[in-house]
């Protein structure tokens, strides 16, 4: 019965959505307010079917409701419960049903905004209603995860065993969040495209959107290269897989968009630059879906391919972003482009970060889907693998992250390029010294990582003489600048930590070339070496939990000699999908990670065994963690904060303009 | 069992993560890393994504001594490449070679990056005209045709 009633609220969701849809839009071009009123009930409406629909999944996942198909392929009842909940999103129909919860999650979230202009509002809910509709209409038609079963088997099937994880239970939700995030912002540009005015309201009311999206992107994708490095058992946390590239896609786009829209914002200028980002990031967000989801291009992630879902998809993708581009082709022309642009600014400088990071991006996507595309046109197949992504994004990556302490000095409008980079001279001097104290320390070090550690403290360096720069000159009390500092905007906080995060990324990154691996088959009461440490395996186990068998190999840590704890690693073995896992054993030492993969046991009593030393390897995902909480911090400056009076917005303008031309 | 793809950001210096058996392992060291970095450019056949380097597969594993056999008797690197490249096709290629077929594929980037720039600093040349110059007649006709439309418009912000 509850299953029936989660079908029912998820049809329900598609009445209500076309509710959404079309009076909102009619109100706004009859200008009938009563109308255009009635867009945020019904995109609460909608959310709230859809939570229901999704409790109802949830639930039958809970007690193991095997009468319905979904929960028979997915699940088994002696899963451990968070599993179990997290395996209503570890398949193809759950994740798409948990789509559309989030899509209409932000579409309830603007609902409640009180800030937005009326129109506004009211055409950016109808566009993201056009967008439910369409998926909605994707899972009732091919993908019903309500489906029932008769008669009911007695168990399940399982969940994918690498599915099983607390990775589940948090990458796909954060991911989602990001990904469908930006669906807001393309319903602001398409809003902007059908009424033909886009100004700074515009850009001011996007950009919390575009930021909250970026920042749930950043922490899925960090999770889900986290979870990748410890599940997949050999220590590679980035894999330039397709699934891979179509979130980082939206990633790439997406940053450029969050800088593009401060532009706007500020110098009113980039508009229709920044509405086609818009577009364009949204649409990677949805290319990704289709390629994940339609199975062109295998992946681990693709749970199910099916042609006519992929037919399906293509037809959304088709739909929504030709028809935006037909949208922008016919309507950009007639924007108003304002602004005096001089090449040494600061919006310069965010123009040279759009052209890189848009480079990068179309670089990403061309590799991703050449060689379907040249296997379509002429039946050649190759590959595209990692030392092409190498080869091609890092050339990109690296002027992008010299020039950011640079861009992030200039001032607006004129920006001084000797003045700044005399400000910088210090962080430039302070990362030189360091990176050859990393180089003197270590000796056996590659040339390009030493580069790498050079960028990545010069990021560092330069985001911390931003703020120092900022609210400290010479001569003046510690405690005035701290007071100053503590006064700057939010804003400026939020890019002096996201770029500082970036070196930290770019520390952790460089730091995997002084990694040292060693293989070797270990019988027990041997030990294998790597880097400082020393493991002696103590024994191997069998047991048996939930629904694998696992061997447990148990090692002694030693460093010096002297004991330092210890560590398990295993293999595990998964009945009733007949799959086998590794469970890396971890420790972490500092900022370094001792990772033990296991292989093949062999004849005489020994385990193939995987042993990593990886210094500073965590950099990478802390590195991710400090960028994300940037991207916080600028979405609760004042200007920003939704909800925030005029009033409050006035006061504050005045000291963001007057800092640059103090310091 | 699929395994996605290996990725090291410097993977040709770095010592890249892999499903080498322990009894696959040359005795010269040398000549073991220089077979890594080859495992690593080729692709597991029967894999979804994944390099020789990275795959439990048998057939990665035979891939993998085939490559120590060809080292040991004297093949450069390039010699292996080819000589695999021969036997199973481009496909097994993970840096696609540059030729006519890939022409696009390898040139893209540096294209996109040009005229991209070329886009940016004719917008940017065209900011710094805009403060010069003052507004040519056509383009005065235009900025009133636009103002008089948003004076038709209801301001609504």
């Amino acid at each position: 019965m509850i299953v029936e009633l989660g079908h029912y609220a998820l049809t329900l969701a598609l009445g209500l959505s076309l509710v959404q849809w079309v009076l909102p839009f009619w109100g706004a071009r009859a200008g009938d307010s009563a109308l255009m009123a009635m867009a945020a009930p019904a995109a609460l409406g909608t959310f709230a079917a859809l939570m229901t629909s999704f409790a109802a999944l949830t639930w039958a996942y809970v007690v193991s409701d095997f009468s319905v198909l979904n929960v028979v392929e997915n699940s088994h009842s002696m899963k451990p419960m968070i599993y179990k909940i997290s395996g209503v999103w570890g398949n193809h129909e759950g994740s798409m049903l948990l789509w559309v919860v989030i899509l209409t999650l932000f579409g309830a979230l603007v609902a409640l905004s009180r800030t937005l202009p009326e129109r506004l509002k009211a055409l950016t809910l109808s566009v993201q209603a056009s967008v439910t509709i369409a998926f909605l209409l994707f899972i009732l038609l091919t993908s019903n995860p309500f489906t029932r079963l008769d008669p009911a088997p007695f168990e399940g099937r399982d969940l994918n065993p690498l599915l099983q994880d607390i990775g589940l239970a948090v990458h796909p939700p954060l991911l989602y969040l990001g990904y469908v995030g930006f669906s807001i912002s393309f319903a602001f540009a398409v809003a902007a495209l059908i009424d033909g005015r886009i100004d700074a309201v515009w850009a001011r009311a996007a950009r919390p959107w575009t930021l909250t999206a970026w920042v749930f992107l950043t922490l899925g994708i960090s999770m889900g290269s986290y979870w990748a490095y410890y599940e997949l058992g050999w220590g590679g946390w980035w894999f330039w897989d397709p699934v891979e590239n179509a979130s980082f896609m939206p990633w790439i786009a997406g940053t450029a968009l969050i800088h593009s829209t401060v532009v706007m914002e500020k110098r009113d200028a980039l508009k229709v630059w920044t509405i086609l980002l818009a577009i364009v990031t949204f649409s990677l967000s949805l290319i990704g879906t289709f390629l994940v989801r339609s199975g062109v291009l295998t992946s681990v992630h693709a749970f199910a391919t099916d042609p006519e879902r992929g037919t399906f998809i293509l037809l959304i993708l088709i739909f929504f972003i030709g028809g935006s581009l037909a949208l922008f082709a016919w309507r950009a022309p007639m924007l108003r482009q304002g602004g005096i642009f001089a090449p040494v600014s600061r919006e310069g400088a965010l123009v040279l970060n759009n052209l890189l990071l848009s480079t990068a991006c179309a670089t990403v996507f061309i590799g991703t889907l050449y060689p379907l595309a040249l296997e379509g046109l002429t039946g050649d197949k190759i590959s595209v693998g990692p030392p092409y992504f190498e080869a091609t994004f890092l050339p990109i990556m690296m002027p992008l992250i010299l020039f950011m302490p640079l861009g992030q000095t200039l001032a607006w409008k004129r920006g001084d390029l000797l003045g700044a980079a005399q400000r910088l001279i210090w962080a430039f001097a302070a990362a030189l010294a360091l990176s050859l104290v990393v180089a003197a320390v270590t000796r056996r070090g590659p040339v390009l990582a030493l580069v790498g550690v050079g960028l990545g403290f010069f990021a560092l360096a330069g985001s911390l003489s931003e703020i120092v720069t900022r609210s400290w000159s010479r001569g003046m009390p510690l405690a005035t600048a701290w007071r100053r500092a503590r006064g700057l905007p939010r804003s400026a906080w939020g890019t002096a930590v996201a770029h500082a995060g970036i070196g930290v990324i770019v520390l952790g990154v460089s730091a995997t070339a002084w990694g040292v691996e060693t293989l070797a088959v270990v019988r027990p009461g041997e030990t294998i070496a790597a880097g400082p440490y020393t493991l002696r395996l103590d024994s191997v186990t069998p047991r048996t939990q939930h629904t694998y068998r696992a061997e447990v190999a148990r090692f002694s840590v030693l460093r010096g000699g002297v004991p330092v704890g210890p560590l398990e690693a295993e293999r595990r073995f998964y009945a009733t999908r007949g799959m086998a896992t590794t469970e890396a054993g971890l420790m972490t030492r500092g900022l370094g990670q001792i990772y033990v993969g296991l292989g093949e046991p062999d004849a005489s009593g020994g385990i193939g065994v995987r042993l990593y030393w990886k210094p500073y390897v965590l950099l990478i995902w802390i590195g991710t963690l400090i960028t994300a909480l940037g991207g916080g911090l600028s979405l609760f400056d004042r200007r920003l904060r939704i909800g925030a009076p005029q009033k409050a917005r006035q006061r504050t303008k005045a000291p963001v303009a007057a800092a640059p031309a103090a310091s | 069992m699929r395994w996605l793809i290996g990725f090291f950001l410097v993977v040709a210096l770095a010592l890249p993560a892999a499903a080498v058996q322990p009894d696959e392992v040359l005795p010269d060291a040398a000549m073991e890393s220089r077979a890594r970095q080859i495992s690593a450019e080729l692709r597991c056949l029967v894999c979804q994504n994944e390099s020789i380097d990275d795959s439990n597969a048998p057939l990665a594993r035979d891939l993998r001594l085939l490559v120590r056999d060809r080292l040991k008797a004297g093949d450069s690197d390039a010699d292996v490449l080819d000589f695999i490249v021969a036997r199973y096709g481009e496909f097994v290629l993970l840096r696609p070679v540059f030729a006519a077929h890939t022409l696009l594929l390898w040139l893209a980037p540096v294209a996109i990056f040009l005229l991209g720039a070329f886009v940016a600093l004719r917008f940017v040349r065209q900011g710094r005209r805009q403060e010069a110059a003052p507004l040519s007649d056509h383009e005065k006709a235009r900025l009133d045709a636009v103002l008089r439309r948003d004076d038709a418009k209801p301001d609504d912000t």
